[in-house]
């Protein structure tokens, strides 16, 4: 850690600068680039990048339609829900000081799968005829609501004159155990197909996605990136105990429920466009944390390795067993856990 | 503080803890007498205590002895494996998140399990459970040595926590591109992963038996040792312990204990999630009885949980993972709200 750092000022504030993270941050934001350029070309239908491109601007071309309608929409909600997982994760884990803790201990991601799970089952063809309010949600809304029901719940119990980062971790081990029961009950409780289907939602899948799961992702990023960026001063001093950050003069309750809503609405968002993507959380600021070298999960890194993590999953997901698509959920651990794994090995060294 | 002061506390002290270890054992007592005479045929006490004794043959003979006693003495080991397993994992980790299953041994044996079905086409449960096995052996030794790399002295708390959930989520991540793949396999996958006591027969409890009894011994061995190691690698160090060994030793009890119940009665980590933390109020943080207290506290849930499921939703039952979690986990955040949870 170089404390020799140049610092970032505007007005009153001021930010280290760290040139690992720059270099990080650049450097992915490039891979990304490449990751979506590549994913434009690769499909069904192979384009050359001349075709990619002519598709993207000329209305009358033979590819438009597959790039603006498919593979675009698709690649920006792959980047924009990773980048917005991994961002939750980075808070999470700061602020419990736990490398294990994820989005999922806020009962978010299980909330939504929950309500899903329940979605299937109830319109599927053994418990069948729930038309009407569920059938009209649809998917996305079903998510978002369970997501943040779970996260209401956590919060609510895990209160008691004031939030303790470790009581929320206790709190949100028991609330997960039971929506992660309560959906296992339901995988049994229907047809088998009923259960493959949910399976994929469950696992995380970008297949079909569209301008209408762009949209919301890129707006809750734009909101939420800044504001958690501003927050980031009393994630640095949350990591101490609460009788030191207090001394240091950060509002401990305030500064820590707004980033924990941040990281709630982020994971929310996210599980609402693409199901609830797993290891994303999890991997991302482990592995930005070890690429800079600092004491906390960087969130500008974890985020931006989140996105090239998820879109590099999704290209694979969709090539690689072409026609048969897998859940972009499952290629993210088998990409990101030997790379984790490498950088750990690396650091024992 | 002079040592004629300190004596009656200690004494004091061990005297609660063995009012302590009185009580659960009281309270296995009673899961244990529920476990046999109740369910969708209930049982008298004196006719299960002959049907123990003096078997003649008759019905309640015969659904005692063949179905609720396997049924009971498997819940007996897979409660005391998990929840002895679960409190080494925490105390191995430093990490209150840490289940079980974080070495990768239940991902491991689903693995195994999973692909036997595919590959080989074995369908029945005594087959399942030596790949089972032998998946969460090869998932643990696979974390063990990712953590040792390169290091000297074991792997540290969190190397180990880390190495584990990443190689757990590799493994669930192929177990689930092949039931994907396969409708028979995921619908064997969907009920173990509720995870379940019943319609096993005495013959798996024998093939548990062994591995769950060698990994307690382990557990224990290693109780002391752990206790050194809460202090600090470098405090541990000084007191003269071998962390690579210790580690080691922590590492083959939790792989014995949880491959064992994993593999024989599906994902269950959950008990061991929770139950530890239940423990350490009771115990502190003294492995020498936090170990014992997470077993009792174990059995004692997980048997309960069974009952449960067994009369709750007639004609059918409950997947025992599925009534731990609804039960346990409401009375585990009641706990934790009450108390100041003792920090790891």
């Amino acid at each position: 850690m170089s404390t020799t750092a140049p610092s970032l000022r505007a007005g009153g504030l001021s930010w280290r600068v760290r040139p690992r993270a720059v270099a990080v941050v650049l450097g992915g934001l490039v891979l990304l680039g490449l990751l979506m350029a590549l994913g434009m070309r690769l499909g069904e239908l192979p384009m050359s990048l001349a075709e990619v491109v002519s598709g993207a601007f000329d209305a009358g071309s033979a590819g438009h339609f597959v790039v603006m309608e498919l593979r675009l929409p698709r690649a920006l909600t792959g980047a924009l829900v990773g980048a917005a997982l991994a961002l939750s994760g980075a808070i999470i884990q700061s602020i419990a000081r736990n490398p294990l803790a994820s989005p999922e201990i806020l009962g978010v991601t299980t909330g939504a799968s929950v309500a899903v799970v329940a979605g299937v089952v109830a319109t599927g063809s053994v418990v069948g005829g729930a038309t009407g309010l569920l059938a009209t949600l649809g998917v996305p809304l079903l998510a978002l609501l369970g997501g943040l029901a779970g996260a209401a719940v956590v919060y609510a119990l895990a209160w008691r004159r004031g939030l303790d980062g470790y009581r929320l971790v206790l709190v949100g081990i028991g609330v997960a155990a039971v929506l992660t029961n309560v959906k296992f009950w339901l995988l049994t409780v229907g047809d088998v197909n009923d259960t493959a289907r949910a399976m994929v939602w469950i696992s995380g899948s970008l297949n079909g996605r569209g301008w209408e799961h762009v949209v919301p992702a890129a707006l809750a990023l734009a909101a939420l990136v800044p504001a958690t960026l501003l927050g980031a001063r009393s994630l640095d001093a949350l990591r101490f105990g609460d009788d030191t950050v207090t001394a240091l003069g950060v509002r401990t309750g305030a500064a820590r429920a707004l980033l924990i809503l941040a990281a709630v609405l982020l994971a929310a968002v996210a599980t609402a466009a693409a199901g609830p993507i797993a290891f994303v959380a999890l991997a991302a600021p482990q592995i930005a944390l070890r690429l800079v070298r600092s004491g906390r999960p960087p969130l500008l890194s974890s985020a931006v390795v989140g996105g090239v993590l998820t879109t590099g999953a999704d290209l694979i997901a969709r090539t690689a067993f072409s026609p048969v698509e897998l859940p972009v959920g499952i290629v993210t651990a088998v990409l990101g856990a030997p790379y984790l794994i490498h950088l750990i090995w690396r650091a024992r060294k | 503080m002079s040592a004629t002061a300190a004596a009656p506390r200690l004494l004091a002290a061990r005297r609660r803890r063995l009012g302590v270890l009185a009580a659960l054992l009281a309270a296995v007592a009673v899961a244990l007498v529920l476990s046999v005479t109740v369910g969708s045929k209930p049982v008298p006490l004196a006719d299960a205590w002959h049907a123990l004794t003096a078997p003649t043959g008759a019905e309640n003979d015969v659904v005692i002895r063949s179905l609720r006693l396997p049924r009971t003495a498997l819940g007996v080991l897979a409660g005391l494996a998990l929840g002895v397993a679960g409190a080494l994992m925490q105390g191995h980790t430093r990490n209150p998140l840490a289940d079980p299953g974080l070495l990768g041994v239940t991902q491991g044996a689903a693995f195994a399990m999973v692909a036997s079905i595919l590959v080989l086409g074995v369908s029945t449960l005594p087959g399942y459970i030596w790949f089972g096995l032998a998946g969460a052996l090869l998932a643990s030794v696979a974390v063990f040595a990712l953590g040792m790399a390169g290091g000297r002295g074991g792997p540290t708390p969190v190397t180990l926590a880390l190495a584990g959930t990443a190689v757990s989520a590799f493994l669930y991540a192929l177990t689930s591109t092949l039931v994907l793949l396969d409708e028979q396999a995921m619908d064997v996958f969907r009920f173990w992963q509720a995870g379940s006591v019943s319609g096993r027969g005495a013959d798996v409890v024998w093939q548990v038996l062994p591995f769950v009894a060698a990994g307690l011994v382990l557990a224990m061995v290693n109780a002391p040792g752990l206790n050194a190691l809460s202090l600090g690698e470098d405090v541990a160090r000084g007191l003269g312990q071998n962390l690579a060994l210790t580690r080691a030793v922590g590492v083959a009890a939790v792989t014995l204990l949880s491959g064992a119940a994993v593999a024989a009665c599906g994902s269950l980590a959950f008990v061991g999630l929770i139950v530890p933390h239940l423990a350490r109020p009771l115990s502190g943080t003294d492995h020498r009885w936090l170990l014992p207290y997470s077993g009792l506290i174990g059995v004692a849930l997980l048997l309960l949980a069974d009952v449960v499921g067994r009369v709750v939703a007639p004609p059918g039952e409950l997947e025992v993972g599925v009534v731990l979690a609804l039960l346990g986990a409401p009375f585990f955040v009641v706990m934790v709200r009450r108390g100041k949870p003792v920090r790891l």
